[in-house]
């Protein structure tokens, strides 16, 4: 249950500012009728403006339940955060009346979704969606609202944005309303945008259209971006700094660059040889064995050993350092590089 | 007549027409899939309290429609005595005795059988109707299809209470075997003649969801013949929809039995029928509430068993009530 | 540009109650047929059929014959007969008043407790299932379950006598008869009358409330920071009263069948009482007469609906 203040964190963004969002020794579980489950199991990270933090991991590994704890969208019950800060300008949200949490969802922090099309409501023009920001933040009269609105669908490339502006989310394809939602994201200028598997349910060629949209409005505006995917493709071409998760950890952290050529983690080191690379064409994809944990009984020890090609139990393991019997802490491995793992070195080759 | 069983009707219309514009029910024919489908439906059923009340009720009153004298006490609801008109509930008598001084208790269980008889041939009626052009409509498509749901719902325009006020209203007239009779005959026809159209909606989605399926496909490829992919791999899939649909319908057809009989269109006198003696007692209201009182709390509960049977069924069968 | 984007607008929506129009002539055509081949196709005397066991003479019979049109051929007597109702006329009865005026003098009454009875549909129905959908699995929820079921298991007659006997007789709260304490006589006979579409309303409403509650769209109204009551009313409500308004709108129409028990039994003079009376009288003109014209409120009250339901989601007209 170790897990590192988030001020020895290690990994920040290039310019060294200052994190405006910092997660800190986050938990989330669900209680059901039958049994508990524990989505997140103590993550941390920080993102700074102009950062793109990609937070990596299969479906399960509890990326997209901390995200929505971030933003206060959770259900709860039958959520739970038993324990955690998440920072933000200096506030810790978890503390925040409801009221100020609600505050900062738009111009603070804001959140687009994976399935554009269930994510909008299907009763109400999309320019009335828009407006609605301005609306519940800046007091603006409906007529305000939707002129705003066909600025920010001029401003996210949806062409003739005047006529479109009072059509129904089921008449733009589907690239387009994922720009509708983008569009309400950035609507009031957030300091931080959740893009929570943005492209996923898009074609390939309209994936790339999207990414370029966010990365291009980010250099705009400056804000840090947490992009959520199991897609390494994606995060290898737009993202800094990149956390990897499994069963509701963190167990590996650093830049791109660094973890994508020399991964210190046999979970990320499985991901990529899962993974089809343009450079190493010809080589032989090595799918990871197994199956995801049962987030209701996650492994004892090192949570992925079950699947580990390189676990060393028993006899083989060093002292205290059992895969099946003693957690691996998140820790500094190499500059710059934080992993959860005992034989990290051994992964790295160093 | 909109109570509680056009509601009902209302709901399944709803719902089938819910399951024939998403066009989603899962498409398993195999049989060991409809084996399990039906095995957990029977473990979730045995838990399920609603329906424990429902069959014990049910099998209560389909017993007293097959053997009345027992239930009765021995007593003939038509032996009479007008010395003993409206007398009210007494230890040899336990539901006292109606205006022309019979037995209560015998004349309301011995109005289980017509009640009983109705809804359960009514329901045969729709049953027959409803899978005969469903099926057809639902596998040949195209202007069958849209002829049979024209037809449908020209069918749906007349209430099931109103159709059946006016053949009933008719019938006497008509010279026709068994509609011309008055009796449980007519107006399990009348019946069936107006509620036919849920059940047709319900097989022509199933049969729908199941032909496009790539198992009805492969047994086409191998030449098995309309009539075979109908029986064989098509119908199997709508019988757990129409089995709920048929119990509930069971009821909602009792309980417009008892309306229609009431209006004066359903049964007549000397027939024994619910309705008729709730019809009757309405006069007495005031003076021998008993009148009404006994022959609606049994009407009400046989409806409520049936109603009960089905809603615990539907929970049951709908593998998406199950996590 | 403006308007030709509203011009758009409503030309799907011309468009689609156009096409909904269109469908339901057949419809209208096809159940007039049904009842017209009831009453004159199926084999027996129309006249008999109508007329029930009340003697009449051989002077009454030929007038009647000829009223009828009983001696031209089956399709052009049915030609005449949608042709009569077209200009309104609703047959006539044995001594000779036009149906028509039996309905004009009693519609009010029926309008009036169908008002009632819808009231007591949005009220109860739409409040409880709100409630029960809001705090699914609460105690609340499950008072609505339970009232429900047995609610929707109690024929209408039975509710109208209980209630009759209970409020009216015993408690002496609500008159049992009669109009003459205006629509406070309206009351009783109209919650009954709404019974069992009040329980299907609440369920209707508690369903569709509690599947509204976990929608994606929620979530990102949520995430969006509207302010909750904005989330609840603008997004969750909105989309899940739909269904709801839907089949309140329909049942206008289903009220009409119900109201000749509620009618019948708490003595209003409404078209329904006309009904009851009639065919005790074996009035069978009126009978059918008055039947038609619910026949004809149902399917008008169903194409209001499908063109509500265009009306409050936009997918449905631009299919």
């Amino acid at each position: 249950m170790t897990t590192l203040p988030s001020s020895a964190s290690s990994v920040r963004s290039g310019d060294g500012s200052s994190p405006i969002l910092s997660v800190e020794d986050l938990f989330v579980e669900f209680r059901t009728r039958e049994n508990l489950v524990n989505a997140v199991n103590g993550i941390s990270y920080t993102v700074s403006a102009g950062e793109t933090l990609a937070i990596l991991g299969e479906s399960g590994s509890g990326k997209s339940v901390s995200a929505q704890a971030i933003m206060g969208i959770l259900d709860m019950p039958p959520a739970r955060i038993p324990n955690g800060e998440i920072w933000f300008e200096g506030r810790n949200l978890l503390t925040l009346p409801a009221e100020e949490q609600r505050k900062i969802r738009g111009p603070g922090i804001s959140m687009i979704f994976q399935d554009a099309l269930s994510s909008l409501n299907p009763v109400y023009s999309v320019g009335y969606q828009i407006g609605e920001m301005f609306r519940a933040h800046g007091g603006l009269s409906k007529k305000d609202a939707k002129q705003r609105a066909v600025e920010l669908m001029d401003r996210v490339r949806i062409p003739a944005a005047a006529q479109r502006v009072n059509d129904y989310p089921h008449q733009f394809s589907g690239g387009m309303r994922q720009r509708v939602m983008i569009a309400m994201a950035i609507a009031l200028d957030p300091r931080i945008l959740i893009a929570d598997e943005p492209t996923t349910a898009l074609d390939v060629t309209v994936q790339a259209q999207v990414m370029d949209l966010l990365k291009d409005l980010q250099r705009e505006t400056g804000m840090g971006l947490v992009l959520i995917t199991h897609d390494l493709g994606v995060v290898n071409e737009v993202a800094d700094n990149v956390a990897v998760m499994y069963a509701g950890r963190i167990v590996e952290r650093g830049t791109v660059d660094e973890v994508f050529t020399k991964p210190g983690h046999p979970y990320t080191e499985g991901l990529l040889n899962s993974v089809p690379q343009v450079e190493a064409k010809g080589g032989r994809l090595q799918p990871i064995t197994g199956q995801p944990p049962n987030l209701s009984r996650i492994p004892s020890g090192c949570p992925f050993h079950p699947r580990c090609p390189r676990r060393r139990l028993g006899a083989e393991a060093l002292p205290g350092r059992d895969c099946a019997g003693d957690r691996p802490p998140l820790r500094l491995v190499v500059p710059g590089r934080e992993a959860a793992c005992h034989y990290s070195e051994e992964v790295l080759g160093v | 007549m909109t109570d509680s069983q056009q509601q009902d009707l209302r709901s399944d219309e709803v719902r089938a027409g819910t399951t024939t514009g998403l066009g989603a029910p899962s498409v398993d024919v195999t049989d060991s899939r409809q084996n399990s489908l039906w095995s957990d439906a029977w473990v979730q059923l045995r838990r399920s309290a609603i329906f424990w009340i429902g069959a014990v009720l049910g099998v209560l009153f389909l017993a007293m429609a097959l053997f009345p004298s027992i239930f009765a006490r021995g007593a003939d609801p038509r032996a009479c005595d007008l010395s003993n008109s409206r007398a009210t509930p007494s230890a040899d008598h336990w539901l006292g005795f109606d205006q022309q001084g019979c037995d209560y208790l015998s004349n309301v269980v011995y109005g289980a059988r017509n009640s009983l008889l109705i809804g359960v041939l009514g329901v045969l009626g729709v049953l027959l109707m409803g899978v005969v052009v469903g099926a057809i409509a639902g596998y040949y498509g195209r202007l069958t299809d849209s002829i049979l749901a024209r037809l449908t719902d020209i069918f749906y325009a007349l209430p099931l209470i109103l159709g059946a006020l006016v053949l009933l209203r008719v019938g006497p007239s008509t010279g026709l075997p068994i509609i011309s009779e008055r009796g449980p005959g007519a107006v399990a026809i009348a019946l069936a003649a107006f509620g036919w159209m849920t059940a047709m909606r319900l097989v022509r989605s199933q049969v729908i969801a199941v032909k496009s399926s790539d198992y009805v496909a492969a047994a086409r490829a191998m030449g098995a013949s309309d009539y075979r992919i109908l029986v064989r791999h098509i119908l199997p899939n709508a019988v757990a929809p129409v089995l709920v649909y048929a119990t509930i319908t069971i009821g909602v057809l009792i309980a417009a039995e008892a309306t229609l009989t009431f209006l004066g269109v359903g049964l007549q006198a000397p027939s024994i029928s619910w309705g008729l003696q709730i019809a009757q007692g309405q006069q007495l209201l005031r003076t021998a509430p008993h009148l009404v009182l006994f022959p609606s709390v049994i009407l009400t509960l046989t409806v409520m068993a049936f109603i009960m049977m089905g809603d615990a069924l539907r929970d049951a069968l709908d593998p998406r009530q199950r996590s | 540009m403006r308007v030709s984007c509203v011009l758009t607008e409503e030309g799907s929506l011309g468009r689609y109650i156009a096409r909904r129009l269109l469908l339901t002539v057949p419809v209208l055509l096809g159940a007039s047929f049904l009842i017209f081949a009831m009453v004159y196709a199926l084999p027996g005397d129309p006249i008999r059929a109508l007329a029930g066991d009340r003697p009449l003479s051989a002077a009454v019979m030929a007038q009647l014959r000829e009223d009828f049109n009983l001696d031209d051929p089956l399709w052009l007597q049915y030609v005449k007969y949608v042709g009569d109702l077209f200009q309104g006329d609703f047959g006539t009865d044995f001594r000779g008043r036009p149906v028509l005026d039996t309905i004009l003098l009693r519609l009010p009454v029926t309008a009036k407790l169908a008002a009632v009875a819808i009231a007591f549909e949005i009220l109860i129905g739409v409040i409880a299932g709100v409630l029960a959908g809001i705090r699914r699995n609460g105690f609340f929820d499950n008072v609505v379950l339970v009232s429900t079921t047995v609610i929707v298991s109690i024929p209408i007659l039975v509710l109208a006598f209980i209630s009759q006997y209970v409020f009216g007789l015993q408690l002496g709260l609500f008159p049992i008869a009669g109009t003459t304490e205006g629509l406070y006589s309206y009351l009783l006979p109209g919650l009954v009358l709404a019974s069992g579409s009040l329980a299907y309303v609440a369920r209707l409403t508690r369903t569709s409330i509690a599947e509204n509650m976990r929608a994606d769209y929620v979530r990102t109204a949520r995430a969006k920071g509207l302010p909750n009551k904005t989330v609840i009313v603008r997004h969750t409500l909105r989309n899940s009263l739909i269904p709801v308004v839907t089949f309140i709108g329909a049942d206008i129409g289903t009220l009409m069948g119900g109201a000749i028990v509620t009618e019948t039994i708490f003595n209003l003079p409404g078209i329904g009482r006309s009904v009851f009376d009639s065919v005790r009288a074996q009035e069978g003109a009126v009978v059918v007469g008055i039947v038609t014209l619910m026949v004809l409120f149902f399917i008008f009250f169903n194409l209001v609906v499908d063109v509500l339901y265009a009306v409050l989601d936009p997918r449905i007209r631009y299919d």
